[in-house]
């Protein structure tokens, strides 16, 4: 077991917050596509923004398993209060720790710690998708200062943040080992962020672009060393990829709950749903992928806080669980049959809200060669492999 | 259905429809479903071009056409837009249907003129605990002399605000269960019926879902279609024609979905050339062509079926499993190979993953059709 009693106790209270508090927000959430603020602050009071963040700072650093169970639960009712923590923690309060020098990590995560402030990742571009390594968005030396031009798309929670991360193309010409990673206060002269895109699901989260438009940044913003932009978001994504996983973890056991609340109400009415073996066995398969979907995320989680690799488990967890919940929301859909196309009945929205799950930090497709390439290069490892073989695999890995 | 089936004539009435569907309902979609609404003008276009009067024959003002040219516009409606396309299948096939098949000469005179010059026709069968269970259906209608006097609820009326006539499925001897069951044609100003509030819901929101209620509401036993008891053989029988209407509208929904994948994915750059040249994606695009060509197959199959007067039960049923199972999978497809921009509505395939959900759960789910299939597979000898 890589969960204790402990996490268990972590869970009751996160789902008493988000069952009393969260769950009447999301709906209204949904609607209004608008995070409601009220919200927003009692998520701060409960350091739910700042799970990660390092004790020296000021932070409760929480391990990665407690703050997957802590996304978990959040998503069980809402998607978007989920994507809002998850996204604030990994892609935020993570690369500020890790890759932050001194002095960045304590000006952000003091105040990451004390007020919740939420540092926004903005990794993608309009042509840089799937193919992150395709960075436009530059950032050209003069004198004392970095120049970013360029746009961002796609980025979660730019409206509520107070610093935002961004990469930027520095050694055009070097591919993904030109590319650098910026620290920046969203107040900087020259930065902007766009509309808000308006979405499938997760409607209550904040998705929108990013503009630099002739962004001077002191020497000091930036986030590492130059050159290893590439490296580091490959890194936060395989942590994100955890998050994501969680996220759909909670959409799917929200799902479940859902149908099994619908079936015993209709068998407390006389209603004979509960005897259908089409609805038992839809219940059977959704219960045992939900249970594997947990032991690949709390496995993920727990590998990367044991210090041991983790990014196989991690695109396995995330891309395994998106589809488990994709599943369980849609065979909830079925089991409330029409009824479960209203909005009232709150199940729709996880079915919406999850897809978002199979695409964000990597689609499904992504994850796949992420893993393919992973069980390859241990096999080539562990393997005597015939040396056409590897040539092949070197061949096809050069492409 | 394919092209090659076809009659000239079939081919051009398909493409007419196609030019209308292109032109007045593709670029208006997104907004009649964030406006959860179908412009009543467009609703009266409809009827003046007489898509509404399809299955009336012409003595009664319709265009007395075949099941088979209906599928073809319905398809080209439903590649637009799935709302409208089944605001259509509902008015054409289940209530013109009913009342050009189970009508007397003066309903017939009474209703299908007004039908087909453009009066949307409701379809009001399922109650809050008789879905899939139809028989168990409890809205009652008490005989008062020459009127029948209602008192219940109908639950998910599809286009109970755009119409003007209503087929209500009634228990007029709740004794008798499923056969005391009677339909009724019911008209909107009948003191009485109330029609509810719609409820947003998750996909085909230009199609209007509401409620019914009756209370002491009074309608003549003239508008009894067929006699008192044969309201669940009218039931099962259009059920099946409703089936066909659904399949043929996940049918275009896949097929929309498909074209804007195979759009996107030779537009959309990434690692240095289209992603259509990626294997992951161009065979997603080789499964979509077949399962929608295997979708339309089985469509052809009932539709045939149907047009020669032969029982096509099983043959509707598994056309509309199959077509609704393609059309999410092919959406969801659609989606994933859009990748962050299937997840915004500024592209279409992000209500397209929406409306096809639908099309797996109406005029009987999935698990209801594999009980109709698995039963006649049963009753094989």
């Amino acid at each position: 077991m890589w969960w204790d009693k402990r996490i268990e106790e972590f869970r009751r209270e996160i789902r008493t917050f988000a069952d009393a508090v969260v769950a009447p927000a999301a709906d209204r959430m949904d609607v209004t596509a608008v995070f409601e603020p009220e919200l927003l602050a009692q998520m701060r009071e409960r350091k739910l923004l700042s799970l990660l963040c390092p004790v020296e700072y000021g932070g409760p650093q929480f391990d990665t398993l407690t703050y997957a169970v802590a996304v978990e639960e959040l998503s069980r009712v809402c998607g978007s209060t989920g994507i809002m923590v998850a996204a604030a923690n990994s892609l935020g309060v993570y690369p500020v720790s890790v890759f932050g020098s001194k002095a960045q990590r304590e000006a952000v995560l003091t105040n990451v710690a004390r007020n919740g402030s939420i540092i926004s990742f903005g990794l993608t571009e309009p042509g840089a998708g799937s193919d992150a390594g395709g960075t436009k968005t530059t950032a050209v030396r003069d004198g004392d200062f970095w120049a970013l031009n360029g746009s961002k798309c796609f980025i979660t929670n730019p409206h509520y943040a107070d610093w935002i991360i961004a990469t930027a193309v520095t050694q055009p010409g070097k591919g993904a080992h030109g590319i650098s990673s910026f620290l920046l206060p969203k107040d900087t002269p020259g930065f902007s962020v766009g509309k808000r895109e308006n979405k499938l699901g997760l409607r209550g989260s904040d998705t929108a672009t990013l503009h630099f438009d002739n962004v001077r940044l002191p020497l000091d913003a930036m986030l590492g060393p130059e050159g290893e932009g590439f490296k580091q978001f490959m890194k936060t994504l395989d942590g994100g990829r955890i998050s994501i996983g969680a996220m759909a973890l909670g959409l799917a056991q929200g799902s479940l709950e859902i149908a099994a609340r619908y079936i015993l109400d209709d068998t407390r009415l006389g209603g004979l749903l509960g005897k259908q073996q089409a609805i038992q066995f839809k219940l059977a398969d959704m219960a045992a992928q939900v249970e594997a979907a947990r032991h690949l995320v709390y496995h993920a989680a727990y590998l990367k806080d044991q210090g041991e690799p983790f990014a196989k488990q991690s695109a396995m967890a995330k891309l395994y669980a998106s589809e488990v919940g994709h599943y369980c929301s849609t065979q909830a859909i079925q089991i409330l049959g029409f009824s479960g196309l209203m909005a009232s009945r709150r199940v729709e929205r996880h079915f919406r809200d999850v897809k978002l799950c199979e695409i964000g930090e990597g689609t499904s497709e992504i994850q796949r060669l992420v893993i393919s390439r992973q069980v390859l290069k241990e096999f080539e490892a562990a393997m005597d492999i015939p040396a056409a073989a590897v040539k092949q695999y070197q061949y096809d890995k050069a492409r | 259905m394919f092209d090659a089936t076809l009659t000239e004539e079939q081919r051009l009435f398909r493409d007419a429809a196609r030019e209308f569907a292109q032109k007045r309902l593709y670029p208006n979609a997104e907004r009649f479903d964030r406006e959860e609404r179908l412009p009543d003008d467009l609703l009266a276009e409809l009827g003046e071009l007489g898509y509404l009067g399809m299955l009336v024959p012409e003595e009664y003002g319709g265009m007395g056409l075949g099941p088979i040219e209906h599928a073809l516009v319905l398809e080209e409606f439903a590649r637009a837009c799935a709302g409208l396309a089944i605001t259509v299948s509902v008015h054409n096939a289940l209530v013109c249907g009913a009342i050009v098949r189970f009508g007397s000469e003066a309903q017939k005179k009474q209703f299908l003129p007004r039908l087909a010059a453009g009066e949307i026709g409701a379809y009001a069968l399922t109650e809050a605990n008789a879905g899939t269970d139809a028989a168990s259906i409890r809205l009652a209608a008490v005989g008062q002399g020459d009127h029948y006097v209602l008192n219940g609820m109908k639950a998910f009326v599809t286009s109970a605000d755009y119409a003007k006539l209503y087929l209500v499925f009634v228990s007029t001897a709740p004794e008798a269960g499923s056969k005391g069951l009677s339909a009724l044609i019911v008209e909107r100003q009948t003191p009485g019926m109330e029609i509810g509030k719609a409820e947003r819901k998750l996909g085909i929101r230009s199609s209007d879902t509401r409620t019914l209620g009756f209370t002491d509401a009074r309608v003549p036993k003239a508008n009894r279609l067929g006699a008192e008891g044969d309201g669940l053989k009218i039931a099962l029988t259009q059920l099946d024609y409703g089936r066909i209407g659904v399949a043929v509208q996940a049918l275009g929904i896949g097929e929309a979905a498909l074209v804007e994948s195979r759009k996107y994915a030779k537009e959309r750059q990434q690692f240095g050339r289209p992603i259509a040249e990626f294997q992951a994606i161009a065979f997603k695009l080789a499964d979509m062509r077949l399962k929608l060509d295997a979708s339309r197959l089985l469509l052809g199959r009932a539709l045939r079926k149907m047009a020669a007067g032969e029982r096509f039960t099983t043959e509707a049923a598994e056309a509309k499993l199959f077509a609704s199972e393609t059309a999410n999978w092919v959406a969801n497809e659609a989606v994933q190979i859009h990748g962050g921009y299937g997840y915004m509505k500024e592209y279409p395939v992000e209500r397209y993953f929406r409306d096809a959900r639908i099309t797996e759960i109406y005029e009987g789910t999935s698990e209801a059709q594999r009980i109709v299939i698995s039963r006649a597979v049963l009753s094989e000898s």
